[in-house]
Parts: structure tokens; C-alpha cells; sequence
């Protein structure tokens, strides 16, 4: 941004804060965001970056105390104000988008009258319907004059997201703060969302604070980018510096996990587990689990120093550290190109939901086979049906019409009337660690009954071969002691690959794997995937809506839309040259990297 | 079995056991404490608290304080094992419905509905004028009383549990119902369902007392909690102790039951271990 000189509407000076009971959670953030600025603040989950983005509204959750340090939003403090003055600021100087729109709106309240109550709260009388009609065409929802009159739950997620980025400009605040507001919607909506914020801030000025754990998406929209980690401001700048020459060995971690179709490498996750509240080392925090550590870096904690005016960094050894020679692998290592046996092979499937009154099947007529030792990616937007396929096979979801063949020989449609040893060869994984383990098993007992059902394991020789997949995972054999509730997202997933490769899979269903992590585990999940696929020769079906995930770890790619297959082919033919016009949508909405990035 | 005691620890469930636990105590060893028979008369009746007969005597003239003591293991016993049959009727419908997501789901629950249209007390009174006075009858016909509701809960608690992840794993695996129900639903629902099960157990002795206050259900000379304070609320200004005792005893044991179920349910709801710190991975 050329205005330097222009005061900042946000200047956030040294905030600290932290729990009740005395850990910090935010230390010593430092930032400022300028009239129709995008600030994108990213970092991994449990970094800080949302509590320090709702102390912009002057809010702090349960448990959280402000500590010290200043917050101003359009030339007015924030903190320590009370409640009556908050409640005029917030919404008409500093708005915001929360992440889960459905839980936002009131689903009792039509969404012209949620947009009005905002009207109200801040503008006196007049022309409101005018201005609820105004705000909605801003987000482009303005063409049906019933939108107003809806109920959030008749909308679909883009759309509800739209109402609540509706709501938090109607009143043409200043600055607006999002949180993570396209997570959990898929990429074509992301995209038009992210669209439409540029273009909000384009004709508005409105300036935005972008809190997001993918570097990805921010990177082509943001101004500016400041990366948090445990509570503190690591790296911050332009957002093309600090992704062309990050100077934080963390930011570059967090670059290099990127999946990105156009630029294909080996995904290196960063080893470790991100440090928790109450958890924070002596020394750098990102110390532990740095590649450039040295013996002063757990000693004393680096400060803010500015590399270049605009950039500041938190490492002592920014200086010495050239972090630009990423190697760039071409993404799958050769993927063995020896024309195998199909293992399993779906024909003409179709698929229906015994709740669905309409007469549309969530599958129709899908057909494919995945060979021995390949992996084949299943892409689609959310209700395409990729993952009730996904189920057919598992023998979860029986189909409606269409035969599944495992090895040749036609399989039945429940799990219940599959042989042993199909049930044994075919292993699913599924969408979210936090519900796949048995909350009230430990670890062990979970990976143990696949072993005595499917293998037919004593309980000794089961008990022996626990602590084998789990170091097979790159788990400690300890965890086997331990309860879901005390491991964190990614540590959940491994076990649960564990589960799955307990029964010696051929075939593994891999479900969205890796969408509920973020980006950092999702490249270390990713990376442990490949390397099984390698050593145990597994055939894998990787239902997924990532295109960049695709292009690292798939050798053919099938493309869903609505139920039905549009284009199937090997990665690098669908990826570089698409031929159906969905395809090309998808991949145009993909979330990727500018040029110039690292 | 220190994991299931853990509940013990949080102040409401050391206070909830122990009250619970001395009530229990008193309802088992009263009968061998009893300074008198309880059914036989040992003075003139309704006099107040005196050397021979600590808390008075009731309307009959029979000992207050061998009543109490004689009193509670009808009580109790009858409450809870209408409650246990209510359990496990009411969860073994509620899994089948929840769980098998068939035609069953909709016959079992519109049955239910039935039952729930029913208002309580008169469907006992039917049950007993049509199979006779019995403890038997008593109990069926209050477990039948609760079961319907119980098993709503069950099945959408269930509803909720089925479609998990390690559900799921267990079906591809192969599992027969009984096992995948056994391991991974049921561990799962028992915080929802037990939350109110102090509730449930208070309000079968509430209608096991009322059943006895209209003559259907334990009948004099029979010393029970619930039959004293009908057989001495008119008596009360005479002396007080003969309906206030029994009363304090069923509502102590309200309390303590209600106080230990709440902290089952919490500890339920956590994980068995304290969080320990983060393991570092790969």
C-alpha cells in the first residue's frame, strides 16, 4: 500500500493476554491495518490469532483477561470500555464474520430481519427496507425480493455466509473482522466468497482482518500478512514478500505445506505439535520443533526486528538463515507406471438416500476401477456423492443399483455379508478424527480389536503388535495408554490410519482425511499416507475436495458433479488440461500460491 | 474400579454418597436396630419424643423411631427395582430403535407414544384393578410408567452415536449389532441417559406412594416411609415426628440420589485420565 502516511483504522500495541489463572495466551502483539487494508492473520490452531482478532471487537472469550498493551478501532480505544459503549461500536466501526454461519444466524429470524436489527441498533428511523435490500445486493443476493423474507436454514452455506458478510458491512464499518469465514465450505463457494470481499473492499474501502490457519487463501487476497505462533507475531509484512522470502523458519514451514496443483512437491509437514496455552518453552517458542534450532534459541526469546521497513521477523538468526533453496520435487516421485491388475472395479453404481423424497439419486451410474499400488483421488464439492461412494464400498451405504467388484469377485453391498477376508482387505478412514475414535477406549483397545476381529489375533499377540502400528504412524507406543480426548486433530487421524492398517489393508478408503486439520498436520498426514502407500503397496481411493492434495498424492484423478462422474484421467492430464467445464471451474477456485512464492 | 469411583471426588458426589449411603444403611440395618416391633403397639398413641420411645408414638400408639427404621427397605427396594426394569426396558427399546434405523425405529417409537398419552397413576390404577394387588404388579406398572420416556431419550442419544466414526468402523468390520451396540454405542449414551436417572428413581417413589396412599399398593400393618406420613398427616400438630422423619428420610435420599447422579453424569462426560502433557509426534 502506497499509504504510509494515512493514519491506521486498527493499531493494535503490545496487547497481552491471557488466562484467569495466569498463562499467557497473546504476548506482546504488535499491529496496525490502513484505511481498505486486508490483513491476513495466520497461524495454526491454538496460535492465538482468533483471540486476538475478537479483541479487535473489544471481546475476550470465557476465562481470557486482558493483561496490558492497547487496542484501537477507528481512532477509539477498545479495551476496558464497558458494555454500552462496546455495543455502539461494534457493527458500525468494527464488524464481524464468524466462521460457522449457521450457528450465527438466529434460525428464528428471517434474514432481512436479522440484517435490520443491526439497522437498528445503530441508525435512527428511515429508508431501513431500502437499506436491507441495499446490503443484500452488495453481497449479490439482491436479485430475488423474497431473499429477505427466508429463514437461514433455506439457504445453503454460501449463502448464510453471505447474509452474515451482509449484516457486517449494512452499517458500513470501517473495518471488518473475518474468522475463518470460508472454512467448511467448498472451494467454488470459497472462491466467489473471497471475490466478493475484494470486491467489498475495493468500492468501500472497508479494511479486513483475515484469520486463517491456510496461507493459501489469504495469499492472493491479502495486503498484508502477520504469522502467529504461540501467542506472539513470528513474521509480518507484505503479503508477496512474506511469501516469496519468508524470513521465519515457521512461515516457511507454513509455505511449504501448501498442496498446491500448480506447483506439485513433496509436502513437508512440520514435525512436532504446535504448543498449547500453559505450554510455551523458555526460549523461541517454535524452538522444539525447528530444523535451524541452536542452543541461544531456547534460551531467550527472540524480538520483533524489521528486516526490511514494512517486514519485521521473531527469529535470532533471521540474519544467517537463507530460507529460499526449497527443493521442489515434481510431486508424486515417479509414480511406478506398471500396468497392474484392477483391485477394485465399480460399475454402473448408483446410490440413493432413503430420506431423499426427491427421485434424484446422490449417485448415478459411476464407474471405475483403481489398480493395485495406485492411488485414485475422488474430487467434488460438497453433496456430490464422493462420499457416499466411499461408504458403498466400505459396505456402509448398500447401493441402489451397480456391482463393486474387490479382486475380481462381485462383493455384497452391508459389510455384515462380506467375507473375512474382504472386510479384512478393505479399510476405511474417515472425515473427522474427533468423532472416529471411541472417546471412552484407549488408544490401544482401538487398534486392538480390528487385530482380533479381522485377524483373528490372540489377545497377546495383538497386544505385541500395538506398539508396531503405531511407530508404523510415527506415534510414541506410549499413546497407546492414552484417551482420544488428550490427543490433539492430527495425532487422532494417525491412530486411526493405525486402525485401518491393523487389519493389513489392500484397499484403503481414505474419507476427507485430512479437511478437518490444518494445513501444517494436514502435510504431515499426507506425507505419512505416501510413504505407506510405498512400503505396504496399498491401493488407495482419496476422497477429497483439495485440489492441491490431489496433485501430491494421487496418480488418477475422477472428477464428481452432482451424483454423476464428469471427467476422469490421470493428474497431470486433468490438472494441466481439463476438458469438462466443471473441472476447469474447480481448478480456477482452487486456492493456490501467486507465481512468485516461494 | 477406581476409574467408576471417580465421581466420588467432586464435592457433590462425596456429599450425594454419603447421604445415600447412610439412608441405605439405615433402610438395611434398621430392622435389627429396632428398639420395638414395629407393628405392635408400645404406649398411648401420638404422645411426643420421651425416654421409652425416642421420636413418639404414632396413631396407633406403635414406636415412631422402629417404624423409621423398619421403614425404608420397602421403599427403597420397590423404587429402585421399578427403576432398574425401567432402564433396561426403556434403553434396550430405545438402542433397537435408534440403532437398526429400520421400519422397527417408527413401530417401536409410535407405540410409545401411546404409552406416554396414558396419564401415569391411572394407567397403574387399571393395571391394578385388572391383575390384583401386588408388589409384582407395583413394579411392572411403574417401570412401565417410566420406560417410554426413557427410551425417547435412548434412541436419540443413539441416533447421535451411530453415525461416528468408530460406529461405523465396527459395522465395515463386520461386527455383529450386539457387539458394535455393546462397545461402541452404549459407553457413549450413558452420560445423557444416566443424567436423570436420580430424577426418575425419586419420582418412582412418589408414585409408589401415592399407589400406597390409596390403599392399592402396600397395605398396613406394614411399616413403610411413604405409607406413614399418609397413615400420620392428619396427627401432624400431635406429634410431628411421625410424618416429618419419614418425610426427611424420602427427601434426604431425593437429595443424595440427585447429588450422586449429577456428579456420575459430569465424570461420565470426561475422560477418565487427567490431561497429561502433550506427546510430541513424528
Amino acid at each position: 500500500m502506497s499509504a504510509v502516511a494515512v493514519e491506521p483504522v486498527v493499531r493494535v500495541e503490545n496487547l497481552c493476554l491471557g488466562l484467569q489463572s495466569g498463562e499467557p495466551v497473546v504476548d506482546g502483539v504488535t499491529f496496525s491495518v490502513g484505511p481498505g487494508e486486508i490483513v491476513g492473520l495466520v497461524g495454526e490452531s491454538g496460535s492465538g490469532k482468533t483471540t486476538t482478532a475478537l479483541s479487535l471487537l473489544g471481546y475476550t472469550r470465557r476465562g481470557i483477561v486482558v493483561r496490558g498493551g492497547t487496542v484501537e478501532v477507528g481512532g477509539e480505544s477498545v479495551l476496558g470500555r464497558d458494555r454500552r459503549a462496546l455495543r455502539g461500536l461494534r457493527g458500525n466501526t468494527v464488524s464481524y464474520v464468524p466462521q460457522d454461519p449457521g450457528g450465527a444466524l438466529n434460525p428464528s429470524m428471517r434474514v432481512g430481519d436479522a440484517i435490520l436489527d443491526v439497522l437498528r441498533a445503530h441508525r435512527r428511523g428511515g429508508a431501513a427496507a431500502e437499506s436491507v435490500r441495499a446490503a443484500l445486493e452488495r453481497v449479490e443476493l439482491g436479485r430475488d425480493p423474497r431473499f429477505a423474507g427466508r429463514y437461514p436454514h433455506q439457504l445453503s452455506g454460501g449463502q448464510q455466509q453471505r447474509v452474515t458478510i451482509a449484516m457486517a458491512c449494512v452499517c458500513d464499518p470501517p473495518v471488518a473482522v473475518l474468522d475463518e469465514p470460508t472454512t467448511g465450505l467448498d472451494v467454488l463457494t470459497q472462491d466467489r466468497i473471497l471475490a466478493e470481499l475484494r470486491r467489498l473492499r475495493d468500492e468501500d474501502g472497508m479494511a479486513m482482518v483475515y484469520v486463517t490457519h491456510d496461507l493459501a487463501v489469504v495469499s492472493q487476497r491479502a495486503d498484508r500478512i502477520t504469522v502467529m505462533y504461540a501467542g506472539r507475531v513470528v513474521e509480518n509484512g507484505q503479503a508477496s514478500d512474506v511469501l516469496e522470502r519468508p524470513r521465519h523458519p515457521y512461515t516457511r514451514a507454513l509455505v511449504e505445506a501448501i498442496p498446491d496443483f500448480r506447483k506439485p512437491r513433496a509436502l513437508r509437514g512440520i514435525t512436532g505439535v504446535s504448543v498449547g496455552v500453559g505450554e510455551w518453552p523458555n526460549g523461541c517458542a517454535f524452538a522444539p520443533r525447528c530444523a535451524y534450532e541452536q542452543t541461544r534459541c531456547h534460551e531467550t526469546v527472540p524480538v520483533l526486528e524489521e528486516t526490511v521497513p514494512g517486514h519485521h521477523v521473531r527469529c535470532l538468526r533471521w540474519m544467517e538463515l537463507d530460507l529460499q533453496a526449497g527443493e521442489r520435487s515434481n510431486g508424486r516421485a515417479a509414480g511406478v507406471a506398471v500396468e497392474s491388475a484392477p483391485l477394485l472395479e465399480v460399475s454402473g453404481l448408483e446410490a440413493r438416500y432413503r430420506s431423499s423424497r426427491s427421485g434424484a439419486p446422490a449417485v448415478a451410474d459411476v464407474s471405475f476401477a483403481v489398480e493395485q499400488g495406485r492411488c485414485v483421488a475422488l474430487v467434488g464439492e460438497s453433496g456430490s456423492g464422493k462420499t457416499t461412494i466411499g461408504r458403498c464400498i466400505a459396505g456402509l451405504h448398500v447401493p441402489a443399483a451397480g456391482t463393486i467388484s474387490f479382486d475380481g469377485v462381485p462383493i455384497a453391498g452391508t459389510a455384515r455379508r462380506r467375507p473375512l477376508e474382504v472386510r479384512r482387505r478393505i479399510q476405511i478412514v474417515f472425515q473427522n478424527p474427533f468423532e472416529s475414535l471411541n472417546p471412552r477406549q484407549r488408544v490401544r483397545s482401538s487398534i486392538i480389536r480390528p487385530l482380533r476381529v479381522l485377524r483373528r489375533l490372540s489377545r497377546a499377540e495383538a497386544e505385541r503388535e500395538v506398539g508396531e502400528l503405531l511407530e508404523r504412524v510415527k506415534l510414541p507406543a506410549r499413546l497407546g495408554e492414552r484417551f482420544p480426548v488428550e490427543l490433539s486433530g492430527g495425532e487422532r487421524q494417525r491412530v486411526a490410519i493405525a486402525r485401518a492398517l491393523a487389519a493389513r489393508p489392500d484397499l484403503l478408503v481414505c474419507d476427507e482425511v485430512t479437511s478437518a486439520l490444518d494445513v501444517s498436520v494436514q502435510a504431515a498426514v499426507l506425507e505419512l499416507l505416501q510413504e505407506l502407500q510405498r512400503d505396504l503397496r496399498l491401493s488407495m481411493l482419496f476422497i477429497t475436495h483439495n485440489l492441491g492434495v490431489v496433485a501430491c498424492i494421487a496418480d488418477s484423478v475422477l472428477v464428481m458433479d452432482r451424483g454423476s462422474l464428469c471427467e476422469t484421467g490421470t493428474v497431470s492430464e486433468v490438472l494441466a488440461q481439463p476438458s469438462h467445464d466443471y473441472t476447469r471451474r474447480l481448478l480456477a477456485a482452487a486456492p493456490c500460491l501467486p507465481d512468485g512464492a516461494l | 474400579m477406581s476409574d467408576a469411583l471417580r465421581f466420588l471426588r467432586t464435592p457433590s458426589g462425596a456429599i450425594g454418597g454419603g447421604i445415600v449411603l447412610f439412608v441405605v444403611l439405615v433402610a438395611a440395618l434398621g430392622p435389627y436396630l429396632a428398639p420395638h416391633d414395629p407393628t405392635a403397639p408400645v404406649g398411648i398413641p401420638l404422645t411426643g419424643s420421651s425416654s421409652h420411645a425416642w421420636l413418639g408414638t404414632d396413631f396407633l400408639g406403635r414406636d415412631v423411631l422402629s417404624r423409621v427404621l423398619n421403614g425404608g427397605r420397602s421403599v427403597i427396594g420397590y423404587a429402585a427395582a421399578a427403576t432398574v426394569l425401567a432402564y433396561l426396558v426403556g434403553m434396550a427399546i430405545g438402542l433397537i430403535a435408534g440403532y437398526t434405523r429400520s421400519m422397527v425405529d417408527p413401530v417401536l417409537m409410535r407405540t410409545v407414544d401411546v404409552m406416554l398419552a396414558f396419564p401415569p397413576l391411572l394407567f397403574l390404577l387399571v393395571l391394578i384393578a385388572g391383575a390384583g394387588t401386588s408388589i409384582t404388579v407395583l413394579i411392572i406398572g411403574v417401570a412401565a410408567i417410566q420406560a417410554p420416556a426413557i427410551s425417547r431419550i435412548v434412541r436419540t442419544a443413539t441416533l447421535e452415536v451411530s453415525t461416528r466414526g468408530y460406529v461405523e468402523a465396527g459395522i465395515a468390520r463386520g461386527e455383529r449389532a450386539f457387539a458394535v451396540v455393546g462397545r461402541e454405542v452404549l459407553p457413549n449414551i450413558l452420560a445423557p441417559v444416566l443424567v436423570d436417572a436420580g430424577l426418575r428413581f425419586t419420582y418412582s417413589i412418589l408414585i409408589i406412594a401415592s399407589v400406597n396412599f390409596l390403599g392399592l399398593g402396600l397395605q398396613p400393618p406394614n411399616s413403610d416411609w411413604a405409607l406413614m406420613i399418609s397413615e400420620n398427616r392428619t396427627y401432624i400438630q400431635l406429634n410431628a415426628f411421625s410424618v416429618l422423619v419419614p418425610a426427611a428420610m424420602i427427601g434426604l435420599l431425593t437429595i443424595g440420589i440427585n447429588l450422586t447422579g449429577d456428579a456420575i453424569a459430569r465424570s461420565l462426560g470426561r475422560s477418565y485420565v487427567p490431561r497429561t502433557t502433550r506427546s510430541v509426534t513424528s
